[in-house]
């Protein structure tokens, strides 16, 4: 039996990890902005089975907030088996260009926000001594391209920080997880022009997450086909990637 | 961002652009918007229905799919109150385990909750439950400039009537709530027995529908002489013990389509010669899991594709007790002379039971379904001359499957449409409606 933590509950990949999560009896506690969202999605799972569901509205850039959530968090569920990090919005490229404003703002919800909770986490968890942090980064992480590079930085942060706190949790006997998805059907997603063959289903992604907690991957990426299309791209060399349109 | 959505049949040819509401909160300004936009809209489930009565007048549709939450379960009681979104097959994935199985399914488990009260669709026990509407409580639609109104036998009547195979015409179902039937096994004990003609499978349904939850026959409509009207018969009940577990067979998939129908008359003659041989003679019981029992066609995902690019039709027709035999009989005739041959004939007998809804399909009866790869001559040649005897029978066609009847004949055989149209939302209209009543 499970006990999990998911910060951005109402995101689709979220909401599909805890309900196969769900099928092998966890108990939840869920975090996210949308009070009434957070119930319905509190509501779903409590009806296919989940063994506990509690609930707590934040917002995750509220950084005073954190500290209160986390005691809560332990409160209920005593020990923390995974803590899902999902949360985090697609900020506008362009506008992000135009002024500083969206693109310190964008940071602040897709990084700034993700060490604050991962800093709290893994003094958490070091003190378990067990546990897997599993935190949602992106391919758009391993490369600044010119269409994303602000959210792309963003998740860079996010994934170089994890591979640093999974160094240093390693030898308390803590996993840390770092997830890439490609391009999923969510949301966040919703209105972009994308190459439908690449497009994955928040199913599809959420059962690669959940055996990869099994696992303990260390670098998901998902669906898996995105492994080698980011060797390669990882491997383009800087005079030819700025002159591509990626 | 999604791909363009079409019906099962692929026919008409009319691609559908997806506007996707992820939350009932967001449900009523998606259409708002989607009809401001585009005049007209649709809901739109999982693309199950075969012809155009889940295509938008506008072609922009509202897709439900994401509308996915279960909402709350008694699992005492076996009520269930989910999204619209919600299919058939997330339903039973929660509840066989507990105990609790559809009171009436349709040959698909991919169908939404919404998409199967739309459609008020019916199952192999018609005969014993009725239709998916005879086990509906209630539910919530969203109709343009009302919001959301609960619906249910004793409140907002008129709308749960018009609504239960009301094609998605009279608002957005955000919501529903059923009630499921208990079990004890999700196992099937099923008994197959061969036919030679209809006035054996006549005797059979008379003398075993009722002692059985489901029935069902197939039908070899390309048998032609001494062979005409062969078929298999089946009926079969929750077995009464034997494990409640969820079937989670692997699944084929028809990955692309390809350009030409890979159904035509000699491949369907040759499976249906060596399917009706591996039939048992005399009546066999076996027990089998409901997947394979209910959703055979379910094993192969998108196998709609097989007819290739032009898509395909079908024809359900369901004709009264009093002409059925005869019109039967007439309907394979032709069937079996025409130039194309249908390769999946399914006949079932229906029962008695009333569903509350204004636009239900099946009567009591007996239903013929057969399928066959869309050519000019269907609609020229063959579907005329068919619909020729169900009219002359008093019977009528099932809309959810529907790409050709004529709008007089809609008309003669669902009076209550003046009801429907009169309730629908007008934000919401549909190529079919407009066929059939413009």
């Amino acid at each position: 039996m499970k006990r999990i933590l998911i910060i951005g509950a109402n995101s689709a990949i979220a909401t599909a990890c805890a309900r196969q999560w769900t099928a092998q009896g966890a108990s939840f506690f869920l975090v996210a902005r949308n009070a009434e969202k957070l119930a319905q999605t509190a509501a779903d799972l409590t009806a296919r089975g989940a063994k506990a569901v509690d609930v707590l509205a934040m917002d995750a850039t509220d950084f005073t907030a954190h500290a209160a959530m986390l005691a809560s968090c332990v409160r209920v569920l005593s020990q923390i088996d995974v803590a899902l990090i999902a949360h985090g919005t697609l900020p506008d490229q362009k506008s992000c260009e135009q002024s500083a404003a969206p693109a310190v703002e964008a940071f602040a919800v897709n990084a700034t926000s993700t060490v604050a909770l991962l800093t709290l986490l893994a003094n958490q968890f070091e003190r378990q001594g067990a546990g897997t942090l599993a935190v949602i980064s992106s391919v758009a992480g391993d490369r600044g391209r010119p269409s994303n590079y602000v959210y792309g930085a963003a998740k860079a942060a996010v994934s170089t920080f994890c591979e640093g706190l999974r160094a240093r949790l390693f030898k308390a006997g803590v996993h840390v997880m770092t997830i890439k998805p490609g391009f999923v059907d969510t949301p966040m997603t919703k209105g972009l022009k994308l190459p439908a063959a690449l497009v994955a289903t928040p199913e599809q992604i959420a059962r690669r997450i959940v055996a990869g907690v099994e696992r303990k991957t260390a670098n998901l990426y998902t669906p898996a086909f995105w492994a080698p299309i980011m060797l390669i791209i990882r491997n383009i060399p800087g005079p030819l990637f700025k002159r591509l349109n990626l | 961002m999604s791909q363009p959505l079409r019906s099962w049949g692929r026919y008409p040819n009319l691609p559908q652009t997806g506007h996707t509401a992820h939350w009932r909160s967001e449900l009523s300004a998606q259409v708002d918007a989607v009809f401001k936009a585009h005049g007209s809209t649709l809901p739109f489930g999982n693309g199950r229905s075969y012809g155009d009565s889940c295509l938008a007048l506008s072609d922009h549709v509202v897709e439900t799919r994401a509308l996915d939450r279960f909402i709350s379960a008694d699992w005492e009681k076996g009520v269930l109150r989910a999204e619209a979104g919600v299919t058939l097959a997330e339903i039973l994935r929660v509840s066989i385990p507990r105990g609790w199985f559809l009171s009436v399914t349709p040959g698909t488990q991919f169908a939404t909750l919404g998409g199967a009260i739309a459609n008020d669709v019916h199952g192999k026990n018609h005969h014993s439950r009725g239709t998916f509407g005879n086990h509906l409580r209630c539910f919530s639609l969203m109709r343009h400039g009302e919001g959301a109104l609960t619906c249910s036998p004793g409140e907002n009547n008129a709308l749960f009537a018009a609504t239960i195979g009301g094609l998605g015409l009279t608002g957005v179902i955000d919501w529903a709530e059923i009630q499921l039937m208990p079990i004890r096994s999700s196992r099937i004990d099923s008994i197959v027995t061969r036919f030679a003609d209809l006035d054996e499978f006549f005797a059979l349904s008379r003398e075993l529908d009722h002692h059985h939850e489901y029935a069902v026959a197939w039908i070899d409509c390309l048998a032609k002489g001494t062979y005409a009207g062969r078929g298999v018969y089946i009926v079969g009940d929750h077995a009464s013990d034997g494990g409640l577990n969820v079937d989670d067979r692997a699944k084929l998939d028809v990955p692309f389509t390809p350009r030409l129908s890979l159904i035509n008359k000699a491949s369907s003659r040759a499976f249906n010669e060596f399917y009706w041989r591996l039939q048992p003679a005399t009546p066999t019981p076996r027990q089998v899991g409901y997947e394979p029992f209910f959703y055979p066609l379910d094993r192969i995902l998108n196998w709609n594709r097989i007819y290739g690019r032009a898509g395909f039709q079908q024809y359900q027709c369901v004709i009264p007790d009093i002409a059925a035999e005869a019109a039967m009989r007439e309907l394979l005739s032709v069937t079996a002379g025409a130039k194309s041959g249908s390769f999946l004939a399914v006949l079932k007998r229906c029962g008695a039971i009333a569903s509350p809804g204004l636009l239900s399909f099946p009567l009591a009866g007996t239903s013929l379904a057969l399928d066959f790869p869309q050519t000019a001559h269907l609609e020229h040649e063959l579907f005329p001359r068919l619909d020729a005897i169900v009219r002359a029978a008093g019977g009528r066609l099932y809309p959810a499957k529907d790409a050709h009847m004529t709008g007089a004949d809609f008309r003669n055989a669902y009076p209550a449409w003046e009801k429907v149209e009169a309730l629908r939302d007008p934000a919401l209209n549909s190529r079919f409606w407009k066929r059939v009543t413009g």
